[in-house]
């Protein structure tokens, strides 16, 4: 799988990016400024984690906004697995490849923890090494993780089976005690229709190897690999 | 002209930090605040002369970049 990794001025979770999928491909993704207006011949395309920007304005309006970012919808559009984690997802709602916006955390702080996921299906290119209703442990570190659309979107989105995690506890149990920053029915992550873009607050790329306390976000790279190969 | 955008929640989407201000004046003993929503505002000077050229440019600008309409509404004011 050869895929590639776009760099924002403010990102800060790329390499963290490239560990994951170059663990889990065996090939080191290539680097992408945001100012650049053509994309390398991938078969997948992460936005990581960071404060492109410096945040201004809201999160991930001025990236997605940036050269690049038109590249990477019309390569969504096309089919192109795309895989946008914290400011990667808030952006990747800004362009409009996946619906709502990330407000700031109910509880108005930063949070910075291990949190518990359920993965809702395993029928996904992005969770099929899951089992569906797993509960995984992954870090989370934002303050514009709640997750907000209107009442027909949420409905539309699990109609469709497009919310791939939600914040739970320990055994699974998703309910308001559980949800970790105010976000609508728990959700953590979304697919868009097709399938192919998946956004989500929390970091599976930071729980990769035994020294970051968990390797529990491995098998969403290596689902990734193996939809792709 | 001179266009003032200002950018509110939508009613119905939570404020947070609305309701934090609204918690702090009551603590300051200021009564009678019922509620709080937090916005911002930005002011952009432009080229353009004819009002109604203004609005459409800058109605274009909220839709595009300024405001984020799945949660934001937005409002504008022109002045000479």
């Amino acid at each position: 799988m050869k895929s590639a990794v776009i760099l924002f001025p403010g990102t800060n979770r790329e390499n963290d990016a490239i560990a994951a999928l170059e663990q889990a491909s065996g090939v080191k993704p290539q680097l992408v400024w945001h100012g650049e207006t053509d994309l390398p011949k991938v078969d997948m395309i992460m936005v990581p984690g960071g404060f492109s920007y410096g945040d201004y304005l809201r999160c991930g309006a001025m990236g997605a906004n940036s050269p690049i970012m038109r590249e990477v919808a019309k390569a969504a559009n096309a089919g192109v697995t795309v895989f946008g984690v914290c400011n990667g997802f808030q952006i990747l709602t800004e362009t409009g490849l996946l619906p709502g916006a990330l407000m700031h955390n109910a509880s108005l702080k930063f949070i910075c923890k291990r949190t518990q996921l359920k993965v809702e299906s395993n029928a996904t290119n992005f969770t099929s090494a899951y089992e569906t209703g797993q509960v995984i442990t992954v870090p989370v570190a934002h303050n514009e993780g709640n997750y907000f659309a209107d009442t027909d979107t949420l409905d539309r989105l699990e109609g469709e089976g497009r919310v791939a995690f939600r914040y739970c506890d320990e055994d699974g149990v998703v309910s308001d005690a559980t949800c970790l920053n105010g976000s609508q029915r728990n959700i953590a992550g979304i697919l868009n229709e097709k399938g192919n873009v998946l956004g989500m607050m929390p970091h599976p790329e930071n729980a990769i190897d035994p020294l970051h306390g968990g390797v529990e976000g491995s098998p969403l790279f290596t689902s990734i690999v193996n939809s792709l190969s | 002209m001179k266009a003032k955008v200002t950018i509110t929640l939508k009613n119905g989407v939570l404020d947070p930090q609305g309701k934090a201000i609204e918690h702090a004046l009551t603590a300051l003993d200021f009564g009678g605040v019922d509620e709080v929503r937090q916005g911002k505002v930005i002011e952009l000077d432009l080229a353009e002369t004819d009002e109604a050229k203004a609005k459409t440019q800058v109605e274009a600008m909220c839709e595009k970049l300024l405001a984020n309409t799945v949660i934001e509404d937005y409002s504008i004011e022109l002045s000479a």
